[in-house]
């Protein structure tokens, strides 16, 4: 949008001020990330010399990283999440454009009773206990699927999806059909490459979710050698446990126990954040499109 | 939401669907068909959404049904079936469970501290972003406050801490210039302060953008008429931006007000230790610590079930509220 003629040329006092407080906003944002990361990059003396979080750059070091990667509980947990979170994601996004597709078609049959069993789970929630009650009677206690099969599918995404589906001409899709061309087909040839911006955006909150998957693992994994980064960030960061502390015997026997000092628990702190700073810059374009928006607006 | 089902259409309904329910053959034929004519053309979608609906099946009705162990003194290793029905017993507990309405209180609490000093927050970004003239600019600023919303809680809490814990910048910042050090993160009286902080910090951004939209719907004629009528910068802002508001906003502080008893929970579980269960203990917490560090499932469960009914009562209600507004209906944040 740009300024209309009509439109008086805004003060400077009042430009200022709005300049003031958009860098304020954005400095409040982007200033914590960049202390972590400055101080997991930093050298043990600078650590010490900054007296704690480092803010001016000093002496450079990959040392925390070489230390966390050379094996032993937070190389296991990455592993773990990142494989959560890529078997997560493909499967959320496999069940969920499908069943979009499918209930895209308002009169096809039994459209209205699936559709209502979708929206009536906004309504509400099944409560924490019965859901660990089928949870752990699947067997599913210890096990990573518990990370994925509760919240393959979320209401909201499906519903997102649905819309976006909703929109798409139905003459598109017709004349494939009468092509002979199968469903399965025009779903895989011809919706999906039309819909590239609405699968970016829930694919991206599906691997956020499963990326941040915290309680779900705290309720289901008793096994702390399956622990995923969001709870070993917990306990060895925020709780600022030792790491001999709860690490497991195998890890232990591997000779890595590592006393969490500042830079490396930083480090831990900025590898739980990378996945999400290199992943956003390539969808939040769609979120200004208006995607979500429009299909909440319905 | 998009399509209301058919038990709320009666009120004024800006929600009808999107496309006409009818049959739509191949070419667009409009006319009833057969059943088996139905199925036959209709098996493959029906197929795609086998999976989504068995995984809703499983991981939501199941244990929605589940939850009649509130009925029961169940015991995992009786399981449901034989475990003795109890009838009203475990909510009478907790009905005189002073533990449970503390958390009760303090649920309620932080929503009410929140409608105040949380909910304006977007809407005042949401200005402020609208009013950024260069695109480009405007983009880079909308990208910066929208991340926070994809950290998780754990990173969220964790780098608070490293600001304003006992040993984080602030601290450490105030003992240099000769101050005693402050350690906000354990401090129970100022958890509200806390609590809403974070919120701030890590979702208003996002929560800016419901808000952008509707500010881009808003017609530019009716700015320009005004300034053409001699209203200034602010009068502006009055009469026209906040009335084109109006509708959002009322529609998310009732939708708010529905989901009163729900504030979060990874972020109080985080905290509880740190701040003490007499200021961050909520009802979904409570649920937590009653039931699996305990045992006592059918007790955690009743408490599940009074804080899931009371919700769908409070989410009914605010969306009639709604209807009454001439609001659109219900539409949840996920």
């Amino acid at each position: 949008m740009n300024a209309a003629s009509w439109a008086e040329r805004p003060s400077l006092i009042g430009r200022t001020g709005k300049a003031v407080v958009l860098t304020a906003i954005v400095v409040a944002v982007v200033f914590p990330v960049y202390m972590v990361v400055l101080t997991s990059l930093s050298t043990q003396e600078a650590v010490t010399r900054a007296g704690g979080l480092v803010t001016v750059p000093g002496e450079m070091s990959f040392a925390a990283y070489e230390e966390l990667f050379a094996g032993g509980v937070v190389t296991r947990a990455v592993l773990v999440s990142l494989g959560v979170t890529v078997a997560g994601t493909f499967i959320s996004l496999t069940v969920t454009t499908l069943a979009a597709y499918g209930l895209s078609r308002p009169g096809s049959l039994l459209h209205r009773p699936l559709l209502f069993l979708v929206l009536l789970t906004f309504l509400f929630g099944p409560g924490l206990i019965p859901k660990y009650l089928v949870v752990s009677g699947l067997g599913l206690i210890d096990s990573y699927w518990s990370l994925i099969l509760p919240v393959a599918v979320t209401a909201f995404n499906l519903v997102v999806t649905r819309a976006f589906f909703l929109s798409i001409p139905g003459e598109v899709t017709d004349s494939a059909r009468v092509d002979g061309a199968s469903e399965f087909t025009i779903l895989r040839r011809i919706v999906l490459p039309m819909s590239r911006g609405v699968i970016a955006v829930i694919g991206l909150l599906y691997a956020v979710g499963y990326w941040n998957a915290f309680f779900d693992a705290v309720l289901y994994l008793n096994d702390t050698a399956k622990w995923p980064l969001q709870l070993v960030l917990r306990q060895y960061v925020y709780q600022g446990q030792s790491m001999f502390v709860g690490q497991s015997a195998d890890a232990a026997a591997a000779g890595r126990s590592l006393p969490p000092n500042l830079a490396i628990q930083m480090s831990i702190v900025v590898i739980a954040l990378v996945p999400v700073l290199f992943v956003y810059p390539f969808v939040q374009r769609h979120f200004t499109k208006g995607v979500l928006i429009g299909a909440v607006k319905g | 939401m998009l399509e209301r089902s058919a038990d709320s259409g009666a009120a004024g309904d800006l929600t009808a669907p999107a496309v006409p329910d009818t049959t739509r053959g191949a070419g667009g034929r409009v006319r009833r068909v057969s059943l088996r004519a139905r199925l036959r053309r209709d098996w493959q979608l029906l197929l795609m959404t086998v999976p989504a609906i068995g995984l809703l099946l499983v991981f939501h009705y199941v244990p929605l049904l589940g939850n009649v162990i509130a009925f029961q003194d169940y015991s995992p290793y009786v399981g449901i079936k034989d475990s003795p029905w109890v009838g009203l017993a475990n909510f009478q507990w907790l009905v005189l469970d002073e533990s449970f309405w503390d958390a009760t209180l303090n649920t309620l609490t932080i929503t009410a501290f929140q409608l105040v000093f949380y909910f304006p927050v977007p809407i005042v970004l949401a200005i402020l972003l609208d009013s950024v003239v260069r695109p480009r600019l405007r983009l880079l600023i909308q990208s910066v406050v929208y991340m926070p919303h994809f950290f998780s809680w754990v990173l969220v809490v964790t780098l608070f801490q490293q600001m304003f814990g006992g040993a984080g910048l602030l601290s450490q910042t105030l003992r240099d210039h000769g101050y005693s050090g402050l350690d906000i993160m354990t401090n129970p009286d100022t958890f509200l302060l806390l609590v809403t902080g974070e919120t701030i910090w890590k979702d208003a951004g996002w929560g800016a953008i419901i808000f952008l939209a509707a500010l881009a719907a808003i017609d530019q004629n009716l700015y320009e008429a005004a300034a053409v009528d001699g209203a200034g910068r602010r009068r502006r802002l009055w009469h026209v931006t906040l009335p084109g508001l109006r509708p959002v906003v009322v529609l998310l502080l009732i939708l708010r007000l529905g989901d009163a008893l729900n504030v979060g929970f990874e972020q109080f579980f985080i905290q509880r230790d740190a701040v003490g269960r007499d200021a961050a203990e909520v009802l979904d917490t409570f649920v937590y610590w009653r039931t699996l560090l305990t045992g006592e499932w059918s007790y955690g469960a009743a408490a599940g079930l009074v804080k899931g009914v009371v919700g769908l009562i409070l989410i009914l209600v605010a969306n009639k509220v709604a209807h009454r507004f001439g609001e659109q209906g219900i539409y949840k944040r996920s």
